[in-house]
């Protein structure tokens, strides 16, 4: 038996407002280990998520804080961040 | 060594300045932008811009993007500071200095410094208006335009 793969999940900017959280930590069903994968997840869990997650081609990806694509692997305790396209400067 | 800051306090552009060349005789030129906050050129008046950063991978984006610039060109200092937080029209949002013996390696590596700041350092820009709504800032191809054209130089190229 293996302990369940826990990460922590991040929002930033309007993907944040729209999921109506800034952080949470989810444990991943045995199927889920990658980035594509877990969007696809966690948009199944509940309509905020499924509204926040909706454009995949408005939101990138960080894991463990390195910009990361939908084929990224995920591990247990990796921190895995969802935002919009940069805007800063 | 680049000093890099993420920071909601405004920065001293004179102190930055006196800092990256203090002791020196070797810089010949120093680049400089400055990021400020602008009224909108059309549609509903804005009044602030509040930038969120994403705390630990914004500053190390940042200290990733100065040291690619060193990588490019022979640089003598390099100073990236970036505020997030709340700003009103007019207020600093940015500075990026870069010191070289001459005034090309200076100007070009400002340039690609905050060319790659817009489209790689996890920053986020939300617009206030005075009719109290607000909404988050698109992002625009033009920056990634202008991010892809340093593609073509290799590190070291400028050096």
């Amino acid at each position: 038996m293996t302990a369940p793969a826990s990460v922590t999940v991040l929002y930033f900017a309007w993907l944040r407002e729209r999921v109506g959280r800034s952080e949470e930590t989810v444990d991943l069903p045995a199927d889920v280990r990658s980035v594509g994968a877990l969007i696809a997840w966690l948009a199944g869990r509940d309509p905020a998520h499924a509204t926040a997650l909706a454009e995949a081609n408005k939101i990138r990806c960080a894991v463990n804080q390195e910009f990361a694509g939908p084929d990224t692997p995920l591990k247990p305790g990796d921190e895995v961040a969802f935002f919009p396209p940069v805007t800063g400067g | 060594m680049a000093r890099v800051a993420v920071q909601e306090a405004d920065f001293d552009i004179g102190a930055e300045f006196a800092a990256l060349t203090a002791g020196r005789t070797d810089i010949g030129g120093i680049g400089c932008f400055v990021g400020t906050v602008r009224a909108a050129a059309s549609g509903p008046e804005l009044t602030a811009l509040t930038l969120e950063q994403y705390p630990g991978m914004t500053l190390k984006a940042l200290r990733n993007i100065a040291a690619e610039a060193e990588r490019r060109w022979h640089l003598l200092g390099c100073t990236v500071i970036h505020r997030h937080g709340t700003m009103r029209l007019g207020e600093n949002i940015v500075l990026v200095l870069a010191a070289s013996a001459h005034r090309h390696e200076a100007l070009d590596a400002t340039s690609f410094l905050i060319d790659w700041l817009k489209t790689r350092a996890p920053f986020w820009k939300k617009e206030h208006f005075a009719d109290g709504s607000a909404d988050w800032v698109a992002a625009r191809a033009t920056d990634d335009t202008a991010a892809a054209r340093w593609d073509a130089c290799p590190p070291g190229a400028g050096a």
